[in-house]
C-alpha cells in the first residue's frame, strides 16, 4: 500500500495549502517579545492578510507594520520606506523593539535589510520610549523558501543572535518551546517555578495575544520576553529547546555556541514519554525531583489512559499541521494506541520520516505513512485510501473531516472554526490529559451519535 | 490623543459641522509604518473575482496570497463550488531564481483537466513581473490548448491599493463579456453587479427583482458563473452596488455595448426601497413600479413590529462604521437612523473624493470622517466619540472588543444576510444582540459604578 500512495504524489500546483508563509510565523513570534512590534517590509497586503489570520485565530488586537511599498518603491528598493516606516511607527507606538520581517516582494528586489538598519541607525530621531532607539530585530523570510514555522524559527533565532550577549552566569533557564499555544507557554513558565527555576521563555506572547480585559486598546501590549532577560539568555545554566526540526534548534545551538550555554534538544513535550523527558530534563537543570502535583498529574494521565484504552483500541488517525507538533502528536497517538494512518505536513524540513518512525517505534502496528510537502487535496486523497476514524489538527482539516463525516479533534494553529484556540493545551501531563480527553470523547461522540439506538450510557 | 493621529495623514480626517469647507485627500498609498486596514491589489482582484464559482482561480506566486484567501468569504454559490479552493503555483527558491513560467504552464495543465472549470483566472502576485513571468504568454498558450478562457488578471500587490485590484478584476471580467448568445434575454433585464452573495443576499434581491417582472441576466459576481457573464452584454441595464469594485465594469460595458447603469445599494430598508423604485422607473414599468410597492409594502409588514421594539432599545446609541467602500457606509448610516442611532464615525479603506463629500453631506454635525485609517485613529475616535457600537470586519472586532464596544461584522466574512428587508432586520438584531448584551456591565471600560458599589 506504502508505494501505491507514493507513487501519485508528483503535483505541481498547490491545492488548499497546509502552510502559511514565512513572514507570519515571524510576526508571531515578534508579537512574544515585550514592547516588540512587528514590521513587515513589503506591500501592504501581507501585513492586512496575516493580522486578519491571527486576529481570527486569537481573537486579540494584532498590529503589524508595513513599508506600504509601492511600484516606485520595488524599482527603487524599498529602503527610504523602510526608514520612514521605522520612524512612523516607532514614534507613535513608542516601541521598545521592533520585528523587521521581509517579505518575497523585498527579497525579490534584493533589499539589503540589515545595510538599511545601519544606515537608518546612523541618521535617524525618533522618539521610541523614553526617548531611546529600539531594539531592532532582523529576521529574512521570503514566502517562498520555506513555511510559517521555518518562519517562527528564523525570528526566534535572529532575536537571540542579534540581541542576546555572552553575560556572566546567572543560573537560570532558557526555554525555548516553539510554535505553542498561549496556555502552554503558561503551562511551561509554571512548571519551571515549581522546579524553583527562573525562566526566559522566547517568544512569550502569553499575554499579548490572550490578554485580560482592560480599560483601553493597549497599544502596546503589556507581556512579551522581557528584553533584559533576552540580553542575558547567554548566561543561563540551560537552554530547553522543542522541536525536530533543524529550524527549532538553531537558536539553543547559537546560545551553545557563543555563551556555552548548555542545549537540551527534545522534541515537543507531547504525550507521556516526551513530557518524561522535559521533567528528567527539568530535574537535571535544578537538580531536584519534580513537584508532587506534576507526578500527581503523571499519574492521573496514567490512570486516564487505562480507563480509556478500549475506547481507542484500533482507531485510524491522521494527523496533519507543522512538522514538530505533527511528530509530536504522532508520539502520543501511538502511546495512546492509536494508528497514526497519515502524519502529513505542508513543511519540508529534515528528518520528519525518521522523526515519525522514532517516536512510533514499538508501539504501532502498521507503518506510519508519512509525507513532508503536502497540501489539503493530496490529505484528502489519501484519506480516501487509508480510511481514518478520525483526524487531528487545526481547523484547516475541517472541509475533509466534514466530507468523511469523522471527528476532527482540533490542535494547534490556526483554529479559525471554534472558540478558544489560543487556551488549548498540548503540552506535559497536563496537556496530554486535556489531549487524551477530547479524542476519547470525539471517538465516543461519534460512535453515540451514529448508533440508532441512542445510548445515555457509554 | 491626538500625539496617536500621524501629522502626514491629517488631511484624510474631515470632521462635519465646523465651518470650514470639506475637503479630504484620500486614494494615496498608505503611510509606511501605520497599521492600515486597507489590504492589496491582488486582495482587490481576489474579492471581486472570487465568487464566480465555476471558474479556477489560480494564485501564481508563493504561497502566503492563497493561504490567506482559501474559503475566507461567505459568498455562497447554488451549485459549482471551485471558488471554495484555494490554487496555488506555490513558487519556491529555484522558480524564483529561474523563472514561474514553466511551473505556471504544468500547474494549468494539471488543474484544468482535473476540475473542469469554465474559465481560469491566474492571478499574479508581488513578484511575477519581478521575476520575468509573461503571464499573459502564458495564458495565452494555455487558452489555446484548453479550450476555455485562460485570463491573467494583473494584482501584482505593490502596484497600487486595493481599488487598483477592482480595476483589474474588471478588466479581466470584461474579456468575457461580449462572448456569449444574448438570445432570448427578454427586455425587462438586468445584472448584479458588485454583490457576492454573502449568506446568500444576492438570492434576496434576485426574488424581489423576479417578484416585479424583471430577468436578471447575471450575477457579478455573486454566486456566478462564467456562461452568464459571457452574455452580460445582453441585459439591458447593470445594477451597481459597491460602487468601488465593479464600477469600472459597468463604465467599460457601457463605453462598448452603450448598456446603461444604476447605482444601488440592497442594504437597509431605505435603499433597498429605493432600488427597486430605481428599477420601475428605469424600465418606466407601471406594472413593476406597482410591484415594487406592493412589494416593499408587504417586506416591511413582516419586519416592522420586530424592528420597531429593537429600536425602543437602542434610540439615541451611538455608532461608528469603518467599511471597505464609501458607498456602503451611507446606507449604514441610513440604517442607523431607522433605528434611531447616530453615527459618529464613517471611514472606509478606500473612498474617493466624491464619495466622501457625500458621506459628510449626510452625516449629522460632529461626524469623523476618515479615509485609510488605523488601529491607533479608530481607537483614539471610538473613544472620543464614546461609541456604543462599531460596524467592520475581523480586523476592526478586537479594537471595538478591547474598548468595550459593541461590534457588528458588516465584511466579507460574514454569515448573516444583511441586504433586503429581512437584512435590514437581521442588521437590527446583531446591532441590539452586541449593543444590548450585558457583557459591557463588566468590562473595565464601561463597568457601571453602581455595580462596583452592589459587589462592595
Amino acid at each position: 500500500m506504502k508505494s501505491n500512495l507514493a507513487e501519485k504524489c508528483d503535483y505541481v500546483s498547490s491545492t488548499n495549502a497546509c502552510k502559511a508563509c514565512m513572514s507570519l510565523g515571524a510576526c508571531i513570534a515578534f508579537k512574544g517579545i515585550e514592547g516588540c512590534v512587528p514590521f513587515l517590509h513589503g506591500s501592504q497586503g501581507c501585513a492586512t492578510y496575516m493580522r486578519r489570520y491571527l486576529i481570527s485565530h486569537f481573537r486579540e488586537p494584532v498590529d503589524i507594520a508595513s513599508s506600504s511599498l509601492g511600484e516606485n518603491d520595488a524599482v527603487f528598493g524599498g529602503g527610504p520606506n523602510l526608514k520612514q516606516g521605522l520612524v512612523n511607527m516607532i514614534n507613535k507606538y513608542q516601541a521598545k523593539a521592533v520585528g523587521i520581517a521581509t517579505t518575497c516582494l523585498t527579497e525579490t528586489i534584493g533589499d539589503n535589510v540589515p545595510a538599511i538598519v545601519k544606515e537608518f541607525l546612523n541618521e535617524a530621531k525618533v522618539e521610541g520610549a523614553g526617548g531611546k532607539m529600539p531594539a531592532l530585530i532582523q529576521a529574512s523570510t521570503p514566502s517562498y523558501a520555506a513555511t510559517h514555522m521555518e518562519g517562527f524559527h528564523a525570528a526566534v533565532k535572529a532575536t537571540v543572535a542579534q540581541l542576546a550577549e555572552p553575560v556572566a552566569r546567572h543560573g537560570g533557564v532558557n526555554i525555548l518551546p516553539g510554535l505553542v499555544s498561549p496556555a502552554d507557554i503558561r503551562y511551561l513558565l509554571e512548571v519551571a517555578a515549581d522546579f524553583g527555576l527562573r525562566a526566559t521563555l522566547l517568544p512569550d506572547y502569553s499575554r499579548p495575544l490572550d490578554a485580560p480585559a482592560g480599560t483601553s486598546y493597549e497599544i502596546l501590549p503589556a507581556g512579551g520576553t522581557p528584553l533584559a532577560d533576552i540580553k542575558k539568555m547567554g548566561g543561563a545554566a540551560a537552554t530547553l529547546s522543542f522541536g525536530w526540526t533543524p529550524g527549532s534548534q538553531e537558536a539553543g545551538r547559537d546560545l551553545h555556541e557563543r555563551c556555552g550555554v548548555c542545549l537540551h534538544s527534545l522534541g515537543l513535550p507531547i504525550g507521556l514519554r516526551q513530557s518524561d523527558a522535559m521533567f528528567e530534563a527539568l530535574e537535571t537543570i535544578s537538580k531536584r525531583p519534580a513537584p508532587a502535583r506534576h507526578a500527581d498529574e503523571r499519574g492521573r494521565l496514567l490512570d486516564a489512559m487505562v480507563d480509556g484504552h478500549k475506547y481507542l483500541s484500533g482507531q485510524k488517525a491522521v494527523v496533519y499541521g507543522e512538522q514538530d507538533l505533527v511528530i509530536g502528536l504522532a508520539s502520543f497517538l501511538a502511546e495512546i494506541g492509536v494508528q497514526p494512518v497519515l502524519c502529513a505536513s505542508g513543511g519540508r524540513s529534515a528528518g520528519f520520516r525518521e522523526n515519525i518512525e522514532q517516536v512510533t517505534q514499538g508501539l504501532v502496528r502498521e507503518p506510519v505513512f508519512t509525507e513532508p510537502g503536502v497540501d489539503f487535496y493530496r490529505i484528502a486523497e489519501l484519506c480516501r485510501e487509508l480510511k481514518p476514524d478520525f483526524m487531528v489538527g487545526n481547523s484547516k482539516g475541517y472541509v475533509i473531516a466534514r466530507e468523511r463525516d469523522i471527528p476532527l479533534v482540533r490542535v494547534g494553529f490556526p483554529i479559525h472554526d471554534r472558540f478558544g484556540g489560543p487556551r488549548l493545551h498540548h503540552l506535559g501531563y497536563r496537556g496530554a490529559q486535556e489531549l487524551y480527553d477530547r479524542v476519547v470523547n470525539a471517538v465516543i461522540e461519534k460512535k453515540q451519535s451514529d448508533s440508532s439506538v441512542g445510548y445515555g450510557y457509554i | 490623543m491626538s500625539r496617536l493621529i500621524f501629522e502626514e495623514r491629517k488631511d484624510q480626517f474631515f470632521e462635519t459641522g465646523g465651518d470650514k469647507p470639506f475637503r479630504i485627500s484620500c486614494d494615496k498609498q498608505s503611510l509606511a509604518g501605520a497599521v492600515s486596514q486597507r489590504a492589496c491589489v491582488f486582495c482587490g482582484s481576489r474579492v471581486v473575482l472570487y465568487p464566480i464559482a465555476d471558474a479556477l482561480h489560480l494564485i501564481h506566486g508563493p504561497i502566503g496570497c492563497a493561504s490567506y484567501t482559501w474559503d475566507i468569504r461567505g459568498a455562497l454559490s447554488s451549485g459549482p463550488e471551485l471558488h471554495r479552493y484555494s490554487f496555488s503555483t506555490d513558487l519556491g527558491e529555484t522558480d524564483v531564481i529561474f523563472g514561474g513560467e514553466g511551473k505556471l504552464t504544468r500547474a494549468l495543465d494539471e488543474l484544468i483537466p482535473r476540475h473542469q472549470p469554465k474559465a481560469a483566472f491566474v492571478y499574479s502576485t508581488c513578484i511575477v513581473g519581478l521575476i520575468g513571468d509573461d503571464l499573459q504568454a502564458v495564458c495565452k498558450k494555455a487558452t489555446e490548448r484548453h479550450g476555455i478562457p485562460v485570463i491573467p488578471v494583473m494584482s501584482e500587490g505593490f502596484k497600487g491599493n486595493k481599488r487598483a485590484g477592482y480595476y483589474a478584476a474588471c478588466k479581466a471580467m470584461f474579456q468575457l463579456v461580449g462572448t456569449g448568445a444574448t438570445e432570448g434575454i427578454p427586455p425587462m433585464s438586468v445584472n448584479l453587479l458588485g454583490d457576492f452573495n454573502l449568506a446568500g443576499e444576492i438570492w434576496i434581491i434576485r426574488e424581489y427583482l423576479e417578484r416585479m417582472g424583471v430577468t436578471v441576466v447575471a450575477n457579478i459576481t455573486g454566486d456566478g458563473r462564467v456562461a452568464d457573464l459571457r452574455r452580460a452584454h445582453g441585459a439591458a441595464l447593470n445594477l451597481v452596488q459597491c460602487s468601488g469594485s465593479t464600477m469600472e465594469l459597468a463604465k467599460m460595458m457601457q463605453g462598448t455595448y452603450g448598456t446603461p447603469f444604476l447605482r444601488v445599494s440592497y442594504l437597509g430598508a431605505d435603499d433597498m426601497a429605493q432600488a427597486l423604485y430605481d428599477v420601475a422607473e428605469f424600465f418606466q414599468s407601471q406594472t413593476a413600479m406597482e410591484k415594487a410597492q406592493d412589494l416593499v409594502r408587504e417586506e416591511l409588514a413582516k419586519i416592522y413590529p420586530r424592528l420597531k421594539r429593537l429600536r425602543k432599545d437602542l434610540e439615541g446609541k451611538r455608532a461608528a462604521l469603518y467599511v471597505g467602500g464609501a458607498f456602503k457606509a451611507f446606507s449604514l448610516i441610513k440604517a442607523f437612523r431607522l433605528l434611531g442611532m447616530k453615527v459618529m464615525l464613517a471611514g472606509s479603506q478606500t473612498g474617493t473624493q466624491e464619495d466622501y463629500e457625500e458621506l459628510a453631506s449626510i452625516c449629522e454635525p460632529g461626524t469623523v470622517i476618515v479615509d485609510d485609517a488605523n488601529p491607533l485613529e479608530l481607537m483614539t475616535y471610538l473613544i472620543e466619540k464614546d461609541v456604543d457600537v462599531f460596524v467592520g470586519g475581523v480586523k476592526e472586532r478586537p479594537i471595538a472588543y478591547k474598548l468595550g464596544i459593541g461590534f457588528c461584522d458588516h465584511n466579507h466574512e460574514r454569515k448573516l444576510a444583511l441586504e433586503g428587508f429581512v437584512g435590514m432586520l437581521n442588521f437590527a438584531e446583531e446591532i441590539h444582540a452586541t449593543a444590548m448584551s450585558p457583557v459591557w456591565r463588566f468590562t473595565p471600560r464601561r463597568a457601571l459604578p453602581e455595580l462596583e458599589e452592589v459587589a462592595a
